[in-house]
């Protein structure tokens, strides 16, 4: 029984469409978060730590940890599991500060 | 609507209601008030309503039938219809980092919103409204374990809500474990969505319930809910290990197994029962914890609730103690999803009576206030059988992280608690940083206050943010000239 949840909720979705993971191709569908395209693609971790280097990817899936952010479209410190993917994004591995300010 | 009330606007540019978060309980309130007659501005973070309980996939993924990764679907579709025919202006992707008394004339408050998918700040929004319904929900409650940091351990409720609205999953074989009902829920979507569940790994025991009859009896639909889960996970052959905690999580750069140690009823690991069970997920959660914080930023008394979390004390109408600032759902604590519909609907019926200037309709009233004293009973039943035992720090090592955001080990922890004499979840956080990283102590709160409190009863954390949501500088800079959102004429 290879029941996918696409299949459970008997999903028709818009064709899928790129974007790129540190230069990697990875599909991702129209409506989908980040984090959901990266997880669909089998990829857990896109951020390391500050202190310790360490991977880390989705952890709460709303919003609440801030364990998912990426670097998307240069622009680093982004909630993967809020923002939608977009056709052509460019994710890239966030390195421990992602460079810009905290912003608060 | 009465003369008055539109004349008032019309001069204000006030809304009468704003109500902060579309889900169950935020739904039901700004339904039930705009159809007595009221303005109401409903804002929320996500795109769609429906909140964490009923997150659903977006149009463009085409889901013929959303509601099979539902329960009660029908309630909520029927909100949402009604929402649709009023007259209520839904604010999506609007974040609210903070709620403040209006300056100028007095009596209104002004809630601050940062706008876009994650609050990065398309522009900064203010909504006027004379009483806000706080119906914010919650977050999970976490407690560390060796390993827990690792790529493939997410929340429980994370993998629930990354299902349900992006349809994945972290594995192929997904582990589940923790605390609460919740568990009994997301595995049995996440075996219903093709996942292998090996197990799910229960601290407590069911047999616990037992001892509050009356709650059980009171409120025969969880016991259905219950069975529901119940037979869907044996369809599905998952074996459920009650008196059970996951107390290492094994693989290097992703999860690959995770311990299993029968626990004691304290939750001390028993020695030499730990047993490894072969899996590339864990989804793991103690339970939720109510998100209260902007309420607690302008001086809203709280209560402790049986398991340790910290929830607004509320008047039998959901007011909080400060006036014109109402409440529902989790954030006056956490009690499921009837409960948080009958909580709004309660605040809203009863806010337009005081906005109105009229008496509350008696007989709805009462049927609301008696549906909502049983609910409470059984909220408050649940939280003391999950609430967690004195000996779960007994599965920390010293390497373990503690704090996910700012690295802090529980060795370090200990280090400000038995060396340096910290007492409460404040001085830790001072003396080692733990809790001051983005997340704001939401992930390692309860944990850090626990381990402060050295196997005592642990103070609940504060749920003291200055800001709900990080904002952009920008945004901060711009608020003398926000995006202002009013109610439109209403001629
Ligand atoms: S996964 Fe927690 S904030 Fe995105």
């Amino acid at each position: 029984m290879a029941r996918t949840p696409a299949d459970l909720v008997g999903a028709q979705p818009d064709p899928p469409f790129p974007v790129t993971f540190d230069g990697r191709t990875v599909t991702a569908l129209h409506g989908q978060s980040v984090a959901a395209a990266l997880w669909g693609a089998g990829i857990l971790a896109w951020r390391t730590t500050r202190n310790g280097g360490r991977p880390r990817g989705a952890f709460c899936g709303i919003g609440q940890c801030y364990d998912c952010l990426a670097t998307i479209n240069g622009e680093p410190n982004r909630r993967a599991c809020l923002v939608p993917a977009r056709p052509g994004d460019a994710i890239t591995t966030q390195e421990g500060h992602g460079r810009a300010g905290l912003g608060v | 609507m009465p003369d008055s009330v539109s004349e008032f606007q019309e001069s204000h540019g006030l809304y009468d209601l704003a109500v902060i978060g579309a889900g169950s309980a935020g739904l039901a309130g700004a339904v039930a008030a705009a159809e007595l007659g009221l303005s109401v501005a409903l804002l929320d973070t996500s795109t769609h309503t429906g909140g964490q309980f009923y997150r659903h996939p977006a149009p463009a993924v085409g889901a013929v039938r959303p509601e099979a990764l539902h329960h009660d679907w029908s309630a909520y579709s029927d909100l949402r219809r009604r929402l649709a025919e009023s007259e209520v202006r839904h604010l999506p992707g609007h974040h609210v980092w903070s709620v403040t008394r209006g300056e100028e004339d007095g009596d209104f408050w002004a809630v601050h919103a940062v706008t876009g998918a994650d609050g990065d700040g398309e522009r900064p929004v203010r909504v006027r409204a004379r009483a806000v319904l706080l119906a914010t929900g919650a977050y999970e409650r976490q407690l560390p374990f060796p390993g827990w940091t690792l790529p493939g351990v997410v929340g429980a409720g994370g993998a629930q809500a990354m299902l349900k609205s992006g349809l994945v999953l972290p594995g192929r074989k997904v582990v589940v474990a923790g605390s609460g009902p919740l568990l009994l829920a997301v595995a049995s979507s996440l075996a219903a969505a093709g996942a292998r569940v090996p197990a799910v790994v229960e601290a407590s025991g069911y047999l616990r319930y037992a001892r509050h009859p009356r709650a059980l009896v009171t409120n025969p639909h969880k016991a259905v809910e219950a069975l529901t889960h119940g037979a869907a996970l044996l369809r599905h052959r998952v074996r459920v290990r009650v008196r059970s905690a996951v107390t290492e999580v094994h693989g290097t750069d992703r999860v690959e197994a995770v311990t299993v140690t029968r626990l004691d009823r304290d939750w001390r690991p028993v020695r030499g029962t730990g047993r490894r069970i072969e899996c590339d997920a864990l989804a793991v959660g103690h339970g939720l914890v109510p998100q209260i914080e902007l309420a607690t930023a302008l001086g809203c008394t709280t209560r402790s609730l049986p398991d340790g979390t910290r929830a607004l004390a509320l008047d039998d109408l959901q007011g909080t103690s400060v006036r014109g600032l109402w409440a529902a759902g989790e954030a006056g604590g956490v009690g499921g999803v009837q409960l948080a519909y009958t909580e709004g609907e309660l605040a809203g019926v009863a806010i337009a009576a005081q906005v109105l200037g009229s008496p509350v309709h008696g007989g709805r009233v009462r049927e609301l206030k008696r549906r909502r004293g049983r609910m409470r009973a059984f909220a408050d039943a649940m939280a003391t059988v999950h609430a967690p035992g004195p000996g779960w720090p007994r599965w920390l090592r010293d390497d373990t992280d503690v704090c996910r955001c700012e690295e802090v080990t529980a060795g370090r922890i200990h280090e400000a608690v038995e060396d340096l004499g910290a007492r409460d979840a404040r001085t830790v956080k001072l003396l080692t940083r733990a809790g001051m990283g983005w997340c704001q102590g939401r992930m390692c709160g309860a944990a850090v206050a626990c381990l402060a409190s050295r196997g005592g009863t642990a103070e609940p954390p504060l749920e003291r943010r200055p800001f709900a949501t990080p904002v952009p500088l920008a945004a901060l800079a711009a608020l003398d000239a926000p995006v202002v959102d009013e109610p439109r004429d209403p001629s």
